[in-house]
């Protein structure tokens, strides 16, 4: 009798993939770090994987497990290098003028009595001597000096909305509508995606991003690679392969249903191939990583843990095209601004780098684009209670060795740089950033996913 | 005019509807009795219950009572276990629906004594008037945390309440005020501080004329020596209160938006009642579109009590204490994402679906069987008599066409397979606690 396990099949293809690649010789692994798993999991291994499992027992169906198993692999197949965005959020309006410090602005010191940074702090913003970064964005600074990041000293928008929700809904969906229903990197997916790679737009938070809702292409919400099981607890042999059938299936047969019957039958659909994409991903029995990285993330936090999830998987080859979390840490400082902004400006700052390093060690970095941004950046002037309250033009980072590393914009000082709220004014608008972004990294025609997208100043962002 | 009301017959079906809508689903012969009483009669049971009483067994999961106000995550199985055991669904349903409109996260020593305390608040105005309950929320202690109140004073103005009291409590993003009016706002918001911090958390809350800024503001059109009883005042008078309030209070009960003439009734309702929140509901749970529109998407703590009571069961097993049942599935009570409260538009994706198994997983797990300890299992069962077992289990939820015939299905494979003797009675042990989390999984399962 032949009782073949979907994880030890799994199990086997992953472990010839690794020997595979285990004398090609990484580059920059740390020393004592044992075979980078996710490194070894080849595209091939992904493709065998397909070849053995794309069976589907209960019956075809448009939505099928095996026709996503078939669209994700082919996705993978058709398109390697295809380049990748991944965009930060940092939820609440980061304080831009704590990040990059108008220190040598003459009001900066009257507008921030408490908040200021003290005299020599931080190290000097080679692109405008006035600013000087915080001491713990010291090693977002590095990779600037390293010419890797691009610097939004002032981004935003006109009239800038100073709702939490209003301004972040205006970002994710690029443009300034309240009544837009699909993100910007959604409708992206919408033109260029397949209908059979929920893979292709990644959410890391465990739930969707808005920015990646699309219209029609499927995309994927997960919290990392290493736990996406679904078991029962007395369902085991064939009994539980047949199960994570059943449970696509069931969905596969509603998913054209009208309304939420529907939408619950695609996610179930959805699930069971992305159940299948993951499994090689997942930790052992014992709870240990079926993958490891090739550098050092900070530790005891979803966000690194999640960006070093991402770099496993592009490294493994899935068919990854946009990609979205949100960092840790509370950005809306109201009150006590000082208790929390450093520790997790720090953590922001060294998962960012860590995860430049790791696809650097496996040769993915220039593949991929990380762009940093935040709904609205905070007033000037600082509040009574040692906070700062909503203000407008923030502050956005694009990182990566393909980015062009030149500052975009300027910082427009606290004079008349400060609009008739007290608020910066934006010197550049995320719209013409998308818009770029699109054209440079996608090679996208900007106008159909940006309403008025010639409208707007293009950035040069992409070297 | 009057609200439309639903005229056709009111069966098993509706009353199943109106229970999930209403409350956390049904428990044993809950569906017969509702239906018998009519649409009238069930929707004023429902706004008018009993004195609440909490029957089924204690929430016992480490062997002794929870204490919600100090261990962690005991606050959520505490809620859990009332949507669980009330006997007025609709209040508790309520509460949850102010939870998530005026979205509160506890803030220092007191994190969780503080959003129980707002919690009792929140029920005892469950279907009271919106009003008292805006202005109770603005002098709430955890709000006054959680949002800046505290840091509110003369002089000093901290914006971040009164910014979201227009925004998210009363009127709508933009929707009739200007950057002006959160300023003003701010200022007549002042005067709310506390006394002093213990192990406890703050405590001494109250208002101090001295912190309070006397003077004349102008706010949404009116000027005068505004306080925070005004602020409320202002924002519930102002014409974009009413319909703000009935779509979203008409939201958490119907997925589809109210056509224009039922919003225009009901926003008349609300006002000739001068903002009692009743008239409103009643209204809302007797109209057509709850039970002729389409299937919504059950909130995770909803789906969580709903799975608790169909079992007949209560928050008693030891795998309850720990358990990160919330989080995983997009809902962890108490713990809102940010101030806007949970975004109902975007429940269901892959990794929420994820959680949602684990939420049936860790409540059918408890009664799971095994091959060793269900030896007279029988051996020949076949797939039909299968999976009525397990809807039997959950209480006989109603399911599609299309997912009994996967059901049957995939319960003819399992003993296709079992061809070996020592599997014939394992498989068929092992397919009743697949199909059990099948069931609980199943796109009906997640909508009602």
């Amino acid at each position: 009798m032949a009782h073949h396990h979907c994880r030890d099949f799994d199990r086997a293809a992953f472990l010839r993939g690794v020997a595979a690649e285990a004398g090609r010789g990484l580059p920059a692994v740390k020393p004592g770090t044992p075979l980078p798993a996710g490194t070894g999991l080849s595209r091939r291994s992904l493709l065998m994987r397909s070849a053995g499992m794309a069976m589907s027992i209960y019956g075809a169906s448009a939505l099928s497990p095996g026709a996503f198993e078939a669209g994700v692999a082919e996705a993978a197949a058709a398109s390697p290098n295809a380049p990748v965005l991944v965009s930060v959020f940092l939820e609440g309006g980061i304080d831009s003028m704590s990040v990059l410090a108008p220190t040598g602005d003459p009001k900066y010191r009257r507008l921030r009595p408490k908040l200021s940074l003290p005299d020599g702090a931080g190290s000097a913003f080679a692109e405008d001597d006035r600013l000087r970064w915080h001491p713990a964005a010291a090693s977002l600074a590095a990779l600037h000096g390293a010419g890797k990041v691009s610097v939004f000293p002032s981004i935003g928008y006109d009239h800038a909305d100073q709702s939490h929700f209003t301004s972040r809904h205006y970002w994710e969906v690029g443009q300034t509508n309240a009544n837009a229903a699909t993100g910007w990197l959604g409708r992206y997916l919408d033109r260029v995606g397949t209908g059979a790679n929920p893979l292709q737009g990644l959410s890391l938070d465990g739930s969707l991003s808005p920015a990646l809702a699309t219209a029609q292409a499927p995309v994927a919400a997960i919290e990392g690679p290493g736990s996406y099981e679904f078991w029962g607890r007395g369902v085991w042999g064939d009994v539980e392969e047949w199960m994570h059938e059943a449970f696509a299936d069931i969905g596969a047969a509603h998913a054209s249903s009208p309304g939420a019957l529907g939408a619950a039958g695609a996610v179930a659909a959805r699930a069971g191939q992305l159940r299948r994409d993951l499994l090689p991903f997942r930790d052992d029995a014992d709870g240990n990583k079926a993958y490891t990285s090739p550098v050092e993330y900070p530790a005891g936090d979803d966000f690194p843990e999640r960006l070093a999830g991402l770099a496993a998987m592009l490294a493994a080859g899935l068919p990854i095209r946009c990609v979205a979390l949100s960092a840790g840490g509370d950005w809306d400082t109201h009150d006590n601004q000082e208790e929390d902004f450093a520790d997790s400006l720090k953590l922001t700052a060294d998962s960012l780098a860590a995860f430049q390093s790791d696809l650097e060690a496996r040769g993915l970095a220039d593949r991929a684009l990380v762009l940093v941004w935040s709904e609205f950046g905070r007033r000037a002037e600082e509040n009574g209670s040692a906070g700062t309250d909503h203000g407008a033009g923030g502050t956005a980072f694009l990182i990566g060795t393909r980015a062009r590393g030149r500052m975009v914009g300027e910082f427009p000082g606290l004079g008349r740089g400060l609009d008739a709220e007290g608020n910066l004014r934006a010197t550049s608008d995320f719209r013409g950033v998308y818009s770029g972004l699109l054209e440079q990294w996608f090679a996208t025609d900007a106008a159909a996913i940006i309403p008025g997208a010639a409208g707007f100043a293009r950035p040069e962002l992409v070297r | 005019m009057a609200v439309p009301t639903y005229s056709g017959s009111f069966g098993p079906a509706e009353a199943e509807r109106l229970l999930w809508r209403a409350g956390f689903g049904p428990k044993q012969g809950e569906i017969e009795a509702l239906a018998a009483k009519g649409l009238a009669g069930a929707v004023s049971s429902l706004t008018n219950p009993p004195r609440e009483k909490l029957t089924g067994p204690q929430p016992r999961p480490d062997g002794r009572s929870l204490n919600p106000a100090v261990t962690s995550g005991h606050n959520a199985l505490w809620w859990l276990d009332r949507m669980v055991r009330t006997n007025q669904p609709l209040v508790e349903r309520m509460t949850l629906v102010w939870h998530d409109w005026f979205a509160t996260r506890g803030v220092g020593p007191g994190k969780r004594r503080m959003p129980l305390e707002q919690n009792y608040m929140l029920r005892r105005h469950a279907l009271g008037n919106f009003r008292a309950l805006a202005l109770e929320v603005t002098r709430d202690p955890a709000m006054l945390l959680f949002l800046s109140g505290v840091h509110n004073r003369m002089g000093k103005p901290n914006e971040n309440y009164g910014r979201e009291l227009m925004e998210l409590f009363t009127l709508g993003a933009g929707n009739g005020y200007s950057e002006r009016d959160v300023r003003e706002q701010a200022r007549a918001l002042t005067g709310y501080t506390f006394t002093r911090v213990t192990s406890r958390g703050h405590e001494g809350f109250r208002y101090d004329k001295r912190r309070h800024d006397p003077g004349r503001k102008r706010i949404l059109g009116k000027t005068g020596r505004f306080d925070a009883r005004d602020a409320v005042d202002l924002a519930v008078r102002h014409p974009a209160h009413g319909p703000f309030f009935v779509t979203k209070l008409w939201s958490a009960f119907i997925p589809t938006p109210p056509e224009p003439g039922t919003l225009g009734e009901l926003v008349s309702l609300y006002r000739s009642r001068r903002y009692a929140v009743k008239p409103v509901v009643e209204a809302i749970l007797k109209h057509p579109d709850l039970y002729q529109g389409p299937r919504m998407v059950k909130p995770p703590a909803v789906y969580a009590a709903g799975l608790i009571r169909a079992l007949g069961d209560g928050i008693t097993q030891r795998s309850w204490s720990g358990a990160d049942y919330g989080g995983d599935s997009g809902q962890r009570l108490f713990d809102p994402p940010n101030v806007s409260g949970w975004d109902e538009s975007s429940w269901l994706d892959t990794g929420t679906f994820q959680g949602r198994w684990k939420v049936a997983r860790l409540i059918a797990s408890e009664y799971s069987l095994s091959p060793g300890e269900n030896r007279d299992y029988p051996a020949n069962e076949d797939g039909d008599t299968a999976v009525n077992r397990a809807l039997a289990f959950w209480g006989s939820p109603t399911l599609t066409r299309e997912t009994r015939r996967t059901l049957i299905e995939f319960a003819d494979a399992c003993a296709r397979d079992a061809n070996v003797e020592y599997l014939r009675t394992a498989y068929r042990v092992s397919r009743q606690n697949a199909l059990r989390m099948l069931i609980a999984t199943a796109p009906e399962s997640h909508t009602s």
